[in-house]
């Protein structure tokens, strides 16, 4: 197992705050919006350096998402910011129409997404965004893995026309990529090479399967392990590639079985290389109401769960 | 332009809808011959546009968002009628592979349409957008926005309310559809407004009424709207229209919200609809 430099510890939104920050210094046409959340989004500095272009809209998240298309259509870049669930299953079909449909280059940046929201529980605990987002035509969809990656990725989508979702969260975890390795839409980040299974995981997942790899190692299991933080569009030729040397994946997220980055690796590999896959994600479920990492436990997306469903992906060789 | 003129070119508006419509036995022809009036107005007289050279981002120019996108007959015909795109491409309309889709869209890169629209209630906020980064790159011209009165029972229409008068975005004027009449009935019957001069009023908007039919009141009314741009409150205009207006049977009913006529009601709407600028 090549040895993964741990920086610090971080949480991803954190990454998201100095990347807007960064941009809007460069980028004169970057304008972001908050629908009441400006702190937990990392907002402030953003708008403390921008305040002509930074916009508060209160607790109006659909108001949020047209405003934003309508600054677009007049040239400028805009940043939504507020949590997962109130960015997506919200406001859907304002997305669907003002958005994804109408081409606008907005970008939906949302935290607090997932278990790892924690104790306010699954009111706020959205498992479904990516599905939602990822069904939509024209989207992208970005799941950074983790405070630098989600700072790059956000100072890169302002480089990209056309509408994108950004998922982060709020849990403070390892910060395991390099600061200056820049972002590339669409282009999976590799970070061990292996032989005996491949692990494809896009956010929180990414150092949670780390962290399974590492434990592998240890009994002789050599790990492909692959960084998709771009689900939408997915990297196909890093997945078949790894298949062509591992024959089976085990696919984890932090997100709902249904229409995640699992299934869309799995219409992949039935159309293009069919072979053994175990899902790590939340097992058609809501979650619940406690510590981030107590949750991951429970609800079976955690290391040992990864490491699980290697040994019995690997059976099914 | 003089209303005789405008009168003239919306005729052929009202006649080129119901053709639309009865063409492909469907389509919105009651709210669309309502406004056919007002959008005569806006696109021939009122603002500065340029039909030939279409810019997505329109910066300089006034900008007009249709969010009740249903009626998109009238705005597709006030559009070619304009010089956005090909008169004869009208009769295409609703059709396989058409950039005249049911409800209007930027997807096959329609001329002249800068939003989708159709799902109601979202182009308030669009609007707003647009006009907010006008202000921010000093530009002086306005936004437009037409809304059906039915379209104002959705939720976001009165958070973009708020919003705009919190904001103090002062370079809009939306319009309202006042026929009084949604799909269902008579809206007073599915879901009154109640007051709505007063509700816009509380929520911090100057409130303009006008006849949509009548071209010197119409003109008053935005001449005045145009007057209290730039002092700290959006504007909006209720306007009081007949859903179906220019065609006897289509009037005093919800029943043309969307059924098209068939050949023999084609026959009989357009004997009343003087056929002035030539047929598509």
């Amino acid at each position: 197992m090549k040895e993964i430099q741990v920086y610090g510890q971080k949480d991803t939104r954190s990454g998201f705050g100095e990347g807007l920050a960064e941009l809007a210094r460069k980028n004169q046409k970057v304008v972001g919006l908050c629908a009441d959340l400006t702190g937990s989004l990392k907002m402030n500095a953003f708008k403390d350096q921008n305040p002509e272009r930074f916009f508060q809209v209160g607790i109006a998240e659909a108001n949020m998402i047209g405003i934003a298309a309508g600054m677009a259509v007049a040239g400028m870049i805009p940043y939504t910011g507020t949590f997962a669930n109130f960015s997506t299953g919200r406001v859907y079909d304002q997305i669907r129409q003002s958005v994804a449909y109408s081409k606008k280059n907005v970008k939906i940046c949302a935290s607090h997404a997932g278990l790892t929201l924690g104790e306010d529980g699954a009111t706020h605990q959205i498992l479904e965004d990516i599905g939602m987002m990822r069904m939509l035509p024209n989207m992208t969809v970005i799941v950074p893995a983790d405070f630098n990656q989600t700072k790059a990725a956000t100072i890169a989508i302002a480089e990209h026309e056309g509408p994108v979702y950004l998922r982060f969260g709020r849990p403070v975890m390892p910060v395991f990529t390099d600061s200056n390795a820049p972002f590339q839409i669409g282009k999976a980040e590799v970070l061990n090479e292996g032989v005996d299974v491949t692990i494809i995981a896009c956010g929180h997942l990414v150092w949670k399967s780390i962290e399974a790899a590492q434990e592998l190692s240890k009994k002789g299991i050599s790990v492909d392990l692959i960084n998709m933080h771009t689900i939408k569009p997915l990297d196909e030729k890093a997945i078949l590639d790894s298949v062509e040397k591992t024959s089976c994946v085990v696919t984890a997220e932090e997100h709902m079985m249904n229409g995640g980055l699992g299934d869309a690796v799995a219409q992949v590999l039935s159309r293009k290389k069919p072979c053994p896959h175990e899902y790590v994600a939340v097992n058609d479920s809501f979650g619940e109401s406690g510590k981030p990492m107590e949750l991951m436990k429970k609800y079976g997306i955690d290391t040992l769960d990864i490491v699980a469903a290697v040994n019995k992906v690997i059976s099914r060789k | 332009m003089n209303n005789l003129e405008l009168i003239k070119i919306a005729s052929q508006i009202r006649r080129d809808i119901v053709r639309m419509v009865s063409n492909v036995s469907s389509g919105h022809p009651g709210g669309s011959l309502g406004c056919a009036d007002f959008l005569t107005l806006l696109y021939f007289d009122l603002m500065k546009h340029n039909p030939k050279s279409f810019e997505m981002t329109g910066s300089e120019e006034d900008i007009f968002y249709l969010s009740n996108g249903h009626i998109s007959p009238v705005w597709y015909s006030v559009l070619a009628r304009a010089g956005y795109f090909p008169i004869n491409e009208l009769s295409s309309f609703r059709k396989i592979s058409s950039r005249l889709q049911g409800h209007p869209s930027t997807d096959k890169g329609l001329p002249g349409i800068r939003m989708a629209s159709g799902s109601l209630g979202q182009g308030l906020s669009v609007g707003i957008g647009n006009a907010q980064v006008k202000k921010l790159n000093g530009d002086k011209q306005l936004v437009y926005t037409l809304h059906g009165d039915g379209e104002l029972q959705e939720g976001q229409i009165w958070e973009a309310a708020m919003y705009a008068a919190f904001h103090k975005v002062d370079n809009l004027i939306a319009t309202i559809d006042f026929n009084g009449r949604q799909i269902d009935g008579d809206v007073d019957d599915v879901m009154s407004l109640g007051d709505l001069k007063l509700k816009w009023q509380a929520f911090g908007w100057e409130v303009l009424v006008m006849n949509g039919h009548d071209y010197e009141n119409m003109k008053d009314t935005l001449s005045q709207a145009k007057e209290l741009t730039g002092n700290g409150k959006p504007i909006v205009i209720l306007m009081k229209t007949e859903m179906g207006m220019g065609v006897d049977f289509m009037m005093g009913t919800h029943k043309w919200h969307g059924v098209a006529p068939n050949p023999e009601q084609l026959q009989s709407a357009l004997s009343q609809l003087e056929e002035t600028l030539g047929d598509f």
